[in-house]
């Protein structure tokens, strides 16, 4: 592993808890209000560590395994991403697939440890997670066979490192639609606003927070980080769509891929703040539209 | 190389979907409307020269496809008081993958088409997903307003294809054009609001029950 990608890792895996926490605050100052402080992960991470879990008598080694399993397969994500710009630290033809494929072990480690609990409302979110992702990971597929096309590299390194620099110039009308596709995923893998409600204290309306009902303390925190390095990996990729970074040095890729990760979490304090949660049964038509956006994109560039 | 044209080009189609996305009837006004300005900056960025033929093409589309025919239509929906939600014969997700379909299909035919060497290559098949979309607006929507919409689509499409001839295409001819979009519009306007104070209702479907 190159220090540069070495050094862009460590950062995204240490600013991934603000995420959030931008997040929050730009959707407080919009709306008035003075919000949590930005750190308020981090505080929330360190108080949930040092407390003790509490298991019900209904759950297996299935629960537990679980959070492990989501902040594990999430972090194997995250070797896949050129997240300096130029290579991954993992990095072959068609690990495109590996990474969307880590990120469904996450997604399904999670979901049976939400269903191990019996309990019919973690039951509820499950399901509904489920839903969510059918209509996003085809989105997801059609963005990466959108970039495969814009930059004939197979692999994530490829096509969103060098190779992409290269192809703006003449793709850039599918880039910017992959692009803003790819930033409505984010909100809908990360259970952000028009989607899902990270907000919410209600259970009949959650998505996401209702699995994680019973879990507690450090297991609690495995999942809330990961749930913050979700965005960041996202809010990552949409970056690196955006910024090609291969020209840039390397420390300088790093401030780059920093601020750009803070603005899209503003971006997404923004959304929230402009928008009401969608009925459920609107969420798949949003989805639909995104992955008609790539769509769009993929005609512009076989034409 | 991405132009502005070819930005715009695309917001064109993007605004096709949000119409055929979205669940509120002022939300596809307001597309529409958009639409519209989008296409009358076209003229402006195609031209070799800024020429008064034009700049006066920019100005009287933006005129009645951006202001007048919204505005009008808005005010049709107050007037009327119709229900705000759109009531598609054709679901939002369905409709939204016919129109990728018809997206596919038109790069497919513009493809083929036999057309002299034009300077913005992406506006035939821009302009002919618009026409089929609008088709398919004025087809599964059931109300009224949404079908004087699909007519408007419709016309869009056809005025971005007569943009690839805008250098030989006279001036007057043009600015007729869209002063028959205009009244036509007008006229299903104030049908569109008489047949809502008859059967109290913009039900299309409902026309089918009128017998002698």
């Amino acid at each position: 592993m190159t220090p540069g990608a070495f050094a862009s890792l460590a950062a995204l895996l240490l600013v991934a808890p603000a995420l959030p926490g931008i997040a929050t605050k730009t959707k407080s100052v919009l709306t008035g209000r003075r919000g949590a402080p930005v750190l308020q992960l981090y505080y929330d991470l360190w108080k949930l560590v040092r407390k003790g879990v509490v298991y019900s008598t209904t759950t297996t080694w299935v629960f537990r395994v679980g959070p492990v399993v989501v902040l594990g397969s999430l972090l194997v994500a995250a070797l896949f991403l050129p997240l300096d710009g130029r290579a991954a630290p993992a990095h072959f033809a068609g690990d495109l697939v590996a990474f969307a494929a880590a990120l469904a072990l996450g997604r399904f480690a999670l979901v049976l440890a939400g269903l191990d609990t019996g309990s019919s409302f973690e039951g509820m979110g499950a399901s509904r997670e489920v839903t969510v992702a059918t209509f996003a990971e085809p989105a997801l597929f059609l963005c990466f066979i959108a970039l495969v096309l814009a930059t004939g590299d197979l692999s994530l390194s490829g096509m969103l490192g060098a190779p992409l620099a290269a192809a703006w110039p003449h793709a850039g009308a599918s880039l910017t639609l992959v692009g803003i596709s790819l930033f409505v995923l984010l909100l809908a893998e990360c259970s952000r606003v028009p989607i899902d409600d990270p907000a919410t204290h209600l259970e009949l309306t959650m998505i996401h927070e209702v699995i994680v009902l019973d879990h507690s303390g450090p297991d609690l925190a495995l999942i809330l980080y990961g749930s913050a390095l979700k965005l960041a990996l996202f809010g990552a990729l949409v970056v690196e769509v955006f910024v090609p970074r291969a020209a840039l040095a390397a420390p300088v890729a790093v401030v780059v891929l920093v601020a750009g990760l803070g603005a899209v979490a503003a971006g997404v304090g923004v959304v929230e703040s402009i928008m009401a949660r969608l009925r459920l049964d609107r969420v798949p038509q949003l989805l639909v539209g995104a992955s008609a956006l790539a769509l769009v994109g993929i005609i512009l560039l076989l034409r | 190389m991405t132009t502005a044209s070819q930005i715009v080009l695309l917001l064109v189609v993007l605004t096709d979907f949000a119409v055929l996305g979205t669940t509120r009837m002022r939300t596809c006004i307001r597309a529409v409307a958009v639409q519209g300005f989008l296409l009358g900056t076209l003229p402006v960025l195609l031209a070799s020269q800024l020429s008064v033929h034009a700049v006066g093409l920019a100005v009287g589309t933006v005129a009645v496809k951006a202001v007048a025919l919204p505005w009008f239509l808005a005010w049709a929906i107050r007037e009327a008081s119709v229900r705000r939600e759109v009531e598609p014969l054709v679901g939002y997700i369905a409709s939204l993958l016919l129109g990728a379909a018809a997206l596919a299909l038109s790069f497919a035919i513009a493809a083929h088409l036999p057309l002299p060497a034009l300077k913005e290559p992406l506006i035939v098949p821009v302009s002919l997903a618009t026409l089929i979309i609008g088709l398919l607006v004025l087809v599964t929507r059931r109300k009224a307003i949404t079908q004087v919409l699909g007519y408007l689509m419709l016309e869009n499409g056809i005025y971005l294809f007569g943009l690839t001839q805008t250098e030989r295409v006279p001036f007057l001819l043009e600015i007729g054009v869209l002063l028959d979009v205009f009244v036509a519009v007008f006229i299903m306007g104030i049908v569109v609001f008489h047949i809502n104070r008859e059967f109290d209702s913009l039900d299309s479907a409902r026309l089918a029950e009128l017998k002698d």
